[in-house]
């Protein structure tokens, strides 16, 4: 499994790199390991209000539906087209070309509340496989 | 509590599968990924452990017609050696369960029947049974190895000294040495390809497996979990029980009419199932293909405009052909090929066709 240092993570699997006041967001390695082939992504609109912790796009594998929460409450503006075309995209480079989408992010302190790469090995690898 | 496991467990651990609770039962669903071995399976070969199938075996002078009371199809009509895939129905004409008739000779048969249903199944047919036949279920002590794909036979024929071409599809032969072991062999399967499924007892299965392993080497083989498993048999249309057809559905309604046999006399569901056929029915099975961004899945609504018709009862993204295809039951005015309904996925309606079945059919080579 594949932790990058410079991303923050979420309980749920999501990663994000935040660079200024904006957050790049995808799933990460464990969370692609964990689903399977991905055969179909559903992003939210550019524009759109996004929420922290609540449903901004989902991931379909063969066999599941999966919700991607949102690590920040923000403003989409931009979406990762490119994934329609090859979701797979998630399943190869879940850090790099599997990005999902971009948030402008509300409140700064928001981001206190996700993990760093540390600790989100540890809850990582102690999640059952 | 912890599920069932079949013989071959500890080899699927070891080839590093992913296991999941299929109905009880602790099931490789994948081993290097599902559309992998989808595509093995279609390219050259892939190997399933199916064990957790039930077994019954069937047997006295009365067993022909007691059989062919409790199915819809005509066992009557069986050859030796014969293999035949049929519902058995309730009197409402609602689905049992479905199930494959292995016909030895006219007083004896093996029955394969789907592992949930096995206890069901078994109480159903022993409470039909006249005291002169005899029912076991011997599925605990039955192995079931289904190797499937255009390499299938190549492999197989690596093991035994059984002339393979000589089974036709749907036919099998009994008491064959496979790896030096003893087994039934059938040109059966649940893929959509040309393949076999063998069955050993249960203490053998791992030497058979180990074998077919062994000797599908040269010819990509490879093990395939649950998860192909079901994308194939979708891709090929074949019935799933649990999401295409249950006790809430007839064989009419599914796509199975052709296994019903009008012309045999009395069987059990005949009444309802004869009157579906003449009179016709309210809900019919579909194949389709979205024609919008979306993947249907088993429970998704079906609707015309606003209005729910019809519900989706397995959905896919078809690895071969690359598009998402399900099955559905809709109104009978929906069931002509390039009828449009929506499918609900999510709340929103996404725009589907209805497409011809099996969505895909193999290609055969020579004869």
């Amino acid at each position: 499994m594949d932790y990058p240092k410079d991303l923050l993570y979420t309980k749920e699997h999501e990663w994000a790199r935040v660079e200024g006041d904006v957050a790049t967001v995808g799933i990460t390695d464990y969370a692609q390991n964990a689903l399977g082939d991905i055969v179909f992504i559903e992003l939210p609109k550019k524009g759109a209000t996004v929420a922290k912790a609540k449903g901004a796009a989902v991931v379909e594998s063969v066999k599941s539906v999966s919700d991607v929460f949102c690590p920040v409450s923000g403003t989409v503006v931009e979406v990762n087209e490119s994934l329609s075309g090859a979701p797979d995209a998630v399943n190869k480079k879940p850090y790099s070309d599997g990005w999902m989408f971009k948030v402008r992010i509300n409140s700064q302190k928001e981001l206190s509340d996700l993990m760093n790469p540390e600790e989100y090995e540890k809850f990582a690898s102690a999640q059952k496989h | 509590m912890e599920g069932k496991k079949t013989p071959l467990y500890e080899t699927h651990v070891k080839l590093g599968a992913r296991v999941i609770d299929f109905g009880g039962w602790m099931m490789p669903v994948q081993y290097s990924g599902v559309i992998e071995e989808h595509e093995r399976v279609r390219s050259s070969a892939g190997l399933f452990d199916v064990s957790h199938m039930g077994e019954f075996l069937v047997s006295g002078p009365k067993a022909t017609e007691f059989l062919n009371r409790l199915v819809t199809s005509d066992v009557s009509k069986m050859t030796p050696s014969q293999c035949l895939y049929t519902p058995m129905c309730y009197d409402n004409g609602t689905i049992v369960d479905d199930l494959i008739i292995y016909r030895h000779n006219p007083g004896n048969y093996m029955l394969v029947v789907n592992a949930s249903n096995i206890g069901k199944d078994f109480d159903w047919a022993k409470k039909h049974a006249p005291s002169r036949v005899k029912i076991s279920d011997v599925s605990d002590s039955t192995a079931e190895i289904a190797l499937q794909g255009p390499n299938a036979e190549k492999i197989l024929t690596k093991l035994t000294d059984c002339k393979l071409s000589d089974i036709a599809y749907m036919h099998f032969k009994d008491d064959v040495k496979v790896a030096g072991v003893k087994a039934l062999v059938s040109r059966t399967g649940y893929t959509g390809e040309d393949g076999f499924e063998v069955y050993t007892g249960s203490r053998d299965a791992v030497k058979v497996w180990d074998a077919l392993m062994k000797a599908g080497k040269d010819f990509g083989l490879q093990p395939a979990g649950l998860g192909a498993r079901d994308t194939l048999r979708l891709e090929a249309a074949l019935m799933l029980y649990g999401n295409d057809i249950d006790d809430t559905t007839t064989p009419i309604e599914a796509k199975i009419g052709w296994t019903v046999k009008l012309d045999k006399g009395d069987f059990i569901g005949r009444a309802v199932l004869e009157k579906q056929k003449t009179e016709g029915v309210k809900k019919k099975l579909v194949g389709f293909e979205l024609v919008e961004p979306g993947i249907p899945r088993h429970g998704y609504d079906i609707s015309e405009g606003v209005a729910k018709m019809g519900y989706v009862t397995s959905g896919t993204f078809s690895p071969t052909l690359k598009k998402s295809i399900g099955l559905g039951y809709v109104k009978p005015e929906y069931v002509k090929e390039g009828s449009q309904f929506n499918v609900i996925i999510r709340g929103k309606p996404v725009k589907a066709r209805v497409v011809p079945t099996p969505f895909y059919k193999r290609k055969k080579e020579g004869v």
